[in-house]
């Protein structure tokens, strides 16, 4: 079997000013820092991407080391959703109270064809896309992706998390991203 | 007396630290507090009806029988393991043990509390 090459490295400190004893940096730093590493995703796992996503969390591709151990089946602790699989439309509302009721800051993880455009299935039954009813930050592409793609797309968002300003959720800007999806 | 001071600075540190973490994080973490947000989650489905609502008393007899029947098995198994130690008073003391849980079996069973129709 061979290694998996994915560039994974430990959280060092961000930049700041240091000496003896003593570290300063801003606080949107430190708290991008302890973001990007303590997301607890909650799987919304409806087919064979969910499949994917297990061998993800397994021992050879390891999604704890990213600081995402925890995985959580309610949204209230969640911090990242990750939509993996076909949505019909009767789960949309499902998706989106699940969405609704997760805790800010969240992320979304759009994992696959069928989350992403509907995938093969372009019928009548079929959301295509989740991002017709709520806001998706990183797509993944694939069907179903592989795990190194999973992690690929998990490093996007840990991107993400690192680099937002802490005053970003509070901001008008993204009250207006929200309500374009009808979202209070 | 004195000797103790540090054991009290470190419950005033450690309630300190509770309470500058709880206040920070709700000061500086976002919150979004809309009606569906604040609504109970039911696995994202619309919720049904109240939940204290109440039980059919058989579930807690059920319940309690269920322990005390446990309770005898988990007894019986140390009883079982030095039963040549203990001997003959062990297995008498044992036999009076389950008369007195077979009395309120029997009483249980004439209040008819195991009648589920």
């Amino acid at each position: 079997m061979s290694t998996i090459p994915v560039d994974i490295s430990p959280a060092y400190e961000p930049a700041g000013y240091g000496g003896e004893g003593f570290f300063a940096t801003s606080l949107d730093k430190v708290v991008g820092l302890a973001r990007k590493n303590s997301l607890w995703p909650l799987p919304f796992a409806t087919s064979c991407c969910g499949i994917e996503f297990m061998s993800t969390m397994s021992a050879t591709y390891d999604f704890a080391r990213f600081g995402a151990e925890r995985l959580s089946f309610s949204p209230r602790q969640a911090d990242l959703l990750m939509v993996m699989g076909t949505i019909s439309k009767k789960l949309a509302p499902v998706l989106r109270q699940v969405y609704e009721q997760m805790a800010e800051p969240k992320w979304v993880l759009c994992m696959g064809a069928c989350a992403s455009s509907g995938g093969i299935f372009d019928t009548y039954s079929v959301l295509q896309g989740i991002d017709r009813i709520i806001p998706v930050d990183v797509y993944v592409p694939g069907c179903a992706p592989r795990p190194e793609q999973v992690l690929d797309g998990i490093m996007q968002i840990q991107k993400l998390a690192e680099s937002e300003s802490i005053r970003r959720r509070d901001s008008l800007e993204y009250k207006q991203m929200l309500s374009r999806y009808g979202i209070e | 007396m004195i000797e103790y001071l540090p054991i009290l600075f470190m419950f005033v540190v450690a309630a300190g630290f509770v309470v500058f973490t709880m206040v920070v994080t709700h000061l500086l973490g976002p919150k979004r507090k809309s009606k569906i947000k604040l609504e109970t989650f039911e696995c994202g489905i619309e919720s049904q009806g109240n939940a204290r609502l109440p039980f059919s008393i058989k579930y807690f007899l059920v319940a309690i029988l269920f322990v005390l029947f446990d309770v005898e098995v988990i007894f019986m198994y140390p009883w079982a393991v030095n039963f040549k130690q203990l001997g003959l008073a062990g297995l008498l003391e044992m036999f009076a043990f389950i008369g007195f849980f077979l009395i309120g079996f029997f009483y249980i069973i004439k209040k008819g509390a195991l009648k589920w129709e």
